[in-house]
């Protein structure tokens, strides 16, 4: 049903296709600017990776807003399964169509830039690609439970876009970052998801980037049921679940 | 004059506080101040790692284009909120003037406008080391309200388009994300092809954010006039498109009664 929605949401279309694409070109102009071609590839994973996450992100915020605008916020926490499991498929669907992103903008790097698609490990790229999303919908879960709590969940929605996108490196590698940042990207799923991602299409070590994505994704799922359960006994206690 | 004024003046800051989805301190700094700062720093990251252009070039673009977040989006806010609220039928139905209504409306949204734009550039100079000459701080502060006023056109185009549009939010972020393409905001339009270019020459911001490198770089106001000129020329033609647009919406609205029709 959550597939359904956001799929046919105007400003997920914008979201999950567009602005990846967008985002796509402005990069692609500007390794083209400093002479670097040969990384364009590099920018088309990126800038997918970033409409992957732009659609976890504001799909997790929106699910928790959109139920109290709808009023079924209650009826959802009133329900008798835990709250991380009636979150977690929505969270997934909206990682999955993220996954368009990253398609949207390899077939446009291809069919206007002319990037070679050609995959130095296909088989972990399949492999890399869907625990990527799996963590990132996981990592989703996390942030919709601290949504319950605030009232301006779209709000955090607009300042975590970007500083994740830096953080994790997604079209630029975190070596250009300040050192104490570093710490800050190796907890993010993100992180290891583009790397695995890169690997797997450009050369390097996948295992390693694919197993702390697992890892991370599994923390991830842990914290989200802890803080779903706490979150959800605060806002009742408060009586502020369904406050817009 | 004085009902238009009074209109104009008490009528644009009234429809502000009640239109703007994002006036509350706990919307406003997450969204207005946050992005438009990381957007900087994404911005001017990316261009060191592709070794495109210098710091200052991505500090100057970023800085003069944010203001467009508050153009655009509270532009659009202000006209098709009054749909989306459900006031629109008694606003229209009232006799004031429908330039005082609307152009009254832009007068907050500019000064968010270079607020946010001031912010940007103070965050430049903060974290990333820019340092544009003194003596060019009053001509880019000239500039950056030219290129807010054109900006502020252009999101009163839009917003008229949100007179009939289901999904105004749609058309706002579509245009928001392609400025940033278009505009030269990040890109060089030299880099840019031919037909890119030529329509990155039609919008707001780019005249302006090319004068605004150009100041920053030492240039006097003088020598960046033409470019100055092309941008208030820009945003008198979406000025009078806007109003041309919203008159012929309205007409149209009102006769096939869909005014509040979603």
């Amino acid at each position: 049903m959550n597939l359904k929605m956001v799929g046919t949401s105007g400003f997920f279309i914008v979201t999950s296709t567009i602005q990846p694409v967008i985002f796509a070109t402005i990069a692609f102009y500007m390794f083209r600017a400093g002479g670097q071609p040969g990384t364009l590839l590099y920018a088309a994973l990126g800038a997918g990776m970033m409409g992957v996450w732009s659609t976890t992100l504001f799909a997790s915020g929106g699910m928790i807003q959109w139920q109290r605008w709808q009023g079924t916020l209650e009826l959802s926490v009133g329900s008798p399964p835990p709250m991380a499991l009636v979150y977690f498929p929505f969270s997934l669907a909206n990682a999955c169509i993220g996954t368009y992103a990253l398609a949207a903008t390899l077939v446009w790097g291809r069919v206007f830039f002319g990037v070679p698609l050609r995959l130095a490990h296909p088989w972990l790229f399949a492999l890399a690609l869907p625990a990527t999303v799996i963590s990132l919908g996981l990592m989703g879960l996390v942030l919709a439970s601290s949504f319950i709590l605030y009232r301006y969940a779209n709000a955090m929605s607009n300042l975590l876009e970007y500083p994740v996108w830096v953080a994790s490196g997604l079209i630029f590698s975190t070596s250009i970052l300040p050192g104490w940042t570093r710490p800050i990207s190796w907890c993010l799923p993100p992180y290891w998801g583009v790397l695995a991602i890169r690997h797997a299409a450009l050369g390097g070590e996948v295992w390693r980037p694919v197993g702390m994505v697992a890892a991370l994704g599994v923390a991830c799922l842990v914290v989200s049921t802890a803080t779903f359960r706490i979150f959800e006994t605060r806002a009742r206690a408060r009586a502020t679940l369904s406050l817009t | 004059m004085k009902r238009w004024l009074s209109t104009f003046a008490v009528g644009g800051v009234i429809a502000y506080r009640g239109l703007f989805n994002w006036i509350r301190p706990a919307m406003y700094i997450p969204t207005m101040l946050g992005s438009p700062l990381f957007q900087l720093i994404f911005f001017t990251k990316l261009g060191q790692y592709a070794q495109a252009e210098t710091r200052s070039f991505y500090v100057v673009g970023n800085s003069v284009q944010v203001c467009a977040m508050a153009s655009v989006y509270g532009m659009t806010m202000a006209v098709a909120n009054e749909r989306w609220f459900g006031t629109l039928g008694p606003l229209l139905a009232s006799p004031a003037s429908r330039s005082a209504v609307f152009l009254g409306r832009g007068v907050p949204v500019m000064a968010n406008g270079i607020f946010v734009s001031a912010f940007t550039f103070g965050a430049g100079a903060l974290f990333l080391g820019f340092r544009p000459p003194l003596h060019s701080v009053p001509a880019l502060a000239a500039i950056v309200l030219v290129t807010v006023v054109s900006c502020t056109c252009f999101g009163l185009l839009l917003g008229s388009i949100g007179l009939r549009a289901k999904d105004f939010f749609f058309v706002a972020n579509l245009a928001y994300f392609l400025m940033l393409l278009f505009c030269g905001v990040n890109i060089p339009l030299s880099v840019l092809p031919g037909w890119m270019s030529a329509i990155s020459r039609c919008l707001p911001l780019t005249h302006g954010i090319m004068a605004a490198r150009r100041v920053a770089a030492g240039g006097s106001l003088a020598s960046v006039s033409g470019l100055v000129w092309t941008e208030i020329g820009v945003a008198a033609a979406y000025a009078a498109g806007a109003y041309l647009l919203f008159r012929v919406l309205e007409r149209e609205s009102r006769r096939s009664a869909m005014l509040d029709t979603y």
